[in-house]
């Protein structure tokens, strides 16, 4: 075959290219630039290297954050994951029922973040809302204003209600997805639920997984508006999760410098666990 | 092990069904015999599937009853019927290996591991699979992937039935034939009942020892390969079984036989007797190609045909002859030399057959 050697096919590739580098990489590029020097004014700018990501990585701050941003988005994809597949091999597959549990499923993802936060805001509140008084009623000393232990176990529950739907929705998907003859020829062989589940199900559900996990971490990692509409970050720290503490630093305190610093060290954490995610989840059983 | 019985057998896919045109399977009664090799075929549509799907117990009959050994099934799960079925797709599980994949039907029943290595050992060998027998099971060609399916049904020797759904539909011509000798081997081996899905009726005829047609949601004649080529029962088995199928000629009734475009047909004194009798006009002749008789001069009680086109096969040749005006295929030897123009023909009577309603009215010979 002959292959025509067109390299003006290029252009085309151009308006593309122009979008991308003024939508991302020109503003990485101020953020490197801002990383890398010590900025008074337009005309007083001196080039520091290293020295705030130095300053930064040994923040103990930071290091607070991170690790609380860690636990956050660990235990957000522990029991958004599991849960969601639990719903979507629930979820019945045809007729109305489908298509209404299709509807409420989809209704939380409408939601905007901050509308979800304020709602959980007045829902959980211990003398009003439904849901605080109704626990405290049970006994249950529930208050998230003023325990580090509630307002956690809160911003975490905002997450699952949240976004459970949606990794339930992409389950959903690719459960349909999966042919009939499947489930015919596991009951000819005499499997199991758990081995229906086990070596046809969950197999098959591999590639939406991976979008579902990369999604949830990388949201949930960068999370902001719900801890900070429902608790502003407190009690003291205990919800303060990474992009506040950036925030703070960035427009609160000013220090553009350390700020866009730590924004290059927080973008290359979500790259690399992204990719540690991605790596395990396509690599799982390839052995041979 | 067990005999299947199928009594007063119906299927509709609607819920009230109310003319025959619903039903999927027609009422039935039919017997396969524990350790027979039976072929069901039948054109696409007519409910082959179906059937099967109904006796393994991925589908439950809305009327009649199943029995295995004369216990009633309907109500069993494939997985108590204790029943193998090879899909026409293959379907692997492909985050296994060939190996698991094998030891996957024998795991779920919970059969010692030294007897599920032993089994799928020995299924391996017997499919040629050892060579991959460590492989992921995904990263097979389409002939080996359906060849594991094929071998989670057989490492299971203690099953009722195999059932086998067109399972070589997506397999290389070369190796179909191999995996159905493969099957016949394993059939005399272990002497399980199979029944093998079809719509080749060569492959039905090189596989089975029995055949039954099915046309319509019926079974219309259950019997051996050469039973249904010689005596076929019902116009659609004359049509369907041999290449080409059989003539088929529609007629009317006249003085001492039927009638067709003033061509006159005698018939024997007992079918004249019986044509007497039956109101319908649905009557037609059948005689198979390789029975009409073709003369290399004219003959007394010979028909007159002309040729219209012949096909040379190297080791027969067919002839498409006009009579009346009616085309009719013809067997020529190939050692015989192709007739010019006019060719004269004739029916013997013991291959002529006559059908009423398109069903087989049989003379006792």
């Amino acid at each position: 075959m002959n292959k025509t050697e067109n390299n003006k096919a290029w252009f085309l590739v151009l308006p593309v290219f122009l979008l991308v580098a003024f939508s991302a990489v020109i503003p990485l590029m101020t953020v490197v630039n801002y990383s890398v020097q010590d900025i008074f004014d337009q005309n007083n700018a001196y080039f520091v290297g290293a020295e705030w990501f130095r300053e930064v990585l040994r923040d103990p701050r930071l290091h607070d954050s991170l690790l609380r941003q860690f636990i956050y988005s660990f235990a957000v994809l522990a029991i958004e994951i599991p849960l969601g597949i639990a719903v979507a091999l629930m979820m019945p597959t045809k007729g109305k029922m489908a298509s209404l549990c299709l509807i409420l499923l989809a209704i939380p993802l409408l939601i905007p973040w901050n509308v979800v936060g304020t709602i959980w805001q007045i829902f959980g509140r211990a003398d009003i809302g439904l849901f605080g008084a109704a626990l405290n009623g049970l006994g249950i000393d529930y208050n998230y204003a003023s325990n580090p232990g509630d307002a956690w176990a809160t911003v975490l529950l905002i997450d699952v209600w949240h976004w459970t739907s949606l990794v339930a929705l992409l389950c959903f998907s690719g459960l349909r997805a999966i042919p009939e003859a499947f489930y015919q020829a596991a009951e000819i062989d005499r499997a199991s639920k758990w081995a229906v589940f086990r070596y046809i199900q969950l197999p098959r559900l591999k590639s939406v997984l991976v979008i579902g996990v990369l999604l949830r971490f990388m949201d949930s990692f960068m999370i902001y508006t719900e801890p900070f509409v429902l608790t502003g970050g407190g009690p003291g720290n205990s919800t303060t999760f990474l992009s506040q503490t950036l925030t703070k630093m960035a427009v609160g305190q000013f220090d553009l410098g350390p700020a866009a610093a730590f924004s290059l060290v927080y973008f290359l954490i979500v790259l690399l666990v992204s990719w540690l995610f991605f790596t395990t989840i396509t690599h799982m059983d390839k052995a041979k | 092990m067990a005999e299947i019985h199928l009594k007063s057998l119906a299927h509709s896919y609607f819920p009230n069904p109310a003319t025959g045109a619903d039903y999927a399977i027609r009422e039935m009664d039919h017997v396969w015999h524990q350790g027979g090799a039976y072929a069901l075929l039948g054109p696409s549509g007519c409910g082959k599937s179906t059937l099967l799907n109904i006796i393994s117990g991925l589908l439950q009959p809305s009327e009649g009853e199943v029995l295995f050994d004369n216990v009633r099934v309907n109500e069993m799960p494939p997985k108590e019927r204790n029943i193998a079925q090879v899909f026409q797709f293959p379907v692997i599980y492909d985050s296994m290996t060939v190996y698991d994949n094998l030891a996957f039907p024998l795991r779920n029943a919970k059969v010692p591991e030294a007897k599920v290595r032993a089994k799928v050992n020995e299924v391996a060998e017997i499919l040629e699979l050892h060579e991959v027998l460590h492989n992921k099971a995904r990263n097979l060609t389409a002939d080996e992937k359906q060849k594991v399916s094929m071998g989670r049904g057989l490492v299971r020797d203690d099953v009722s039935a195999i059932l086998f759904d067109e399972p070589l539909t997506v397999i290389d011509p070369h190796l179909k034939w191999k995996l159905r000798r493969k099957l016949k081997q394993i059939h005399e081996q272990f002497n399980i009942t199979m029944i093998y899905v079809t719509h080749d009726q060569l492959e039905a005829s090189t596989f089975a020892d029995k055949i039954a047609v099915m046309y319509g949601g019926q079974i219309v004649q259950f019997g051996t390969p050469r039973e249904l080529f010689e005596v076929p029962n019902h116009t659609f088995v004359g049509f369907f079984i041999g290449s080409p199928g059989m003539n088929l000629i529609e007629v009317r009734r006249s003085e001492g036989g039927v009638s067709f475009d003033d061509i006159q047909v005698p018939l024997s004194d007992e079918l004249n007797a019986y044509l007497a009798d039956v109101p319908s006009y649905n009557l037609k002749v059948g005689i198979r190609p390789e029975f009409v008789h073709v003369w290399d001069k004219p003959v007394d009680d010979a028909y007159v045909t002309e040729l219209v086109s012949h096909e040379d096969l190297g080791t027969h040749k067919i002839l498409t002859l006009r009579l009346g005006n009616q085309l009719i295929k013809a067997r020529l030897d190939e050692d015989r030399e192709l007739p010019v123009g006019k060719v004269y023909v004739s029916f013997p009577q013991q291959w002529l057959k006559l059908y009423v309603d398109e069903f087989l009215i049989e003379e006792q010979v």
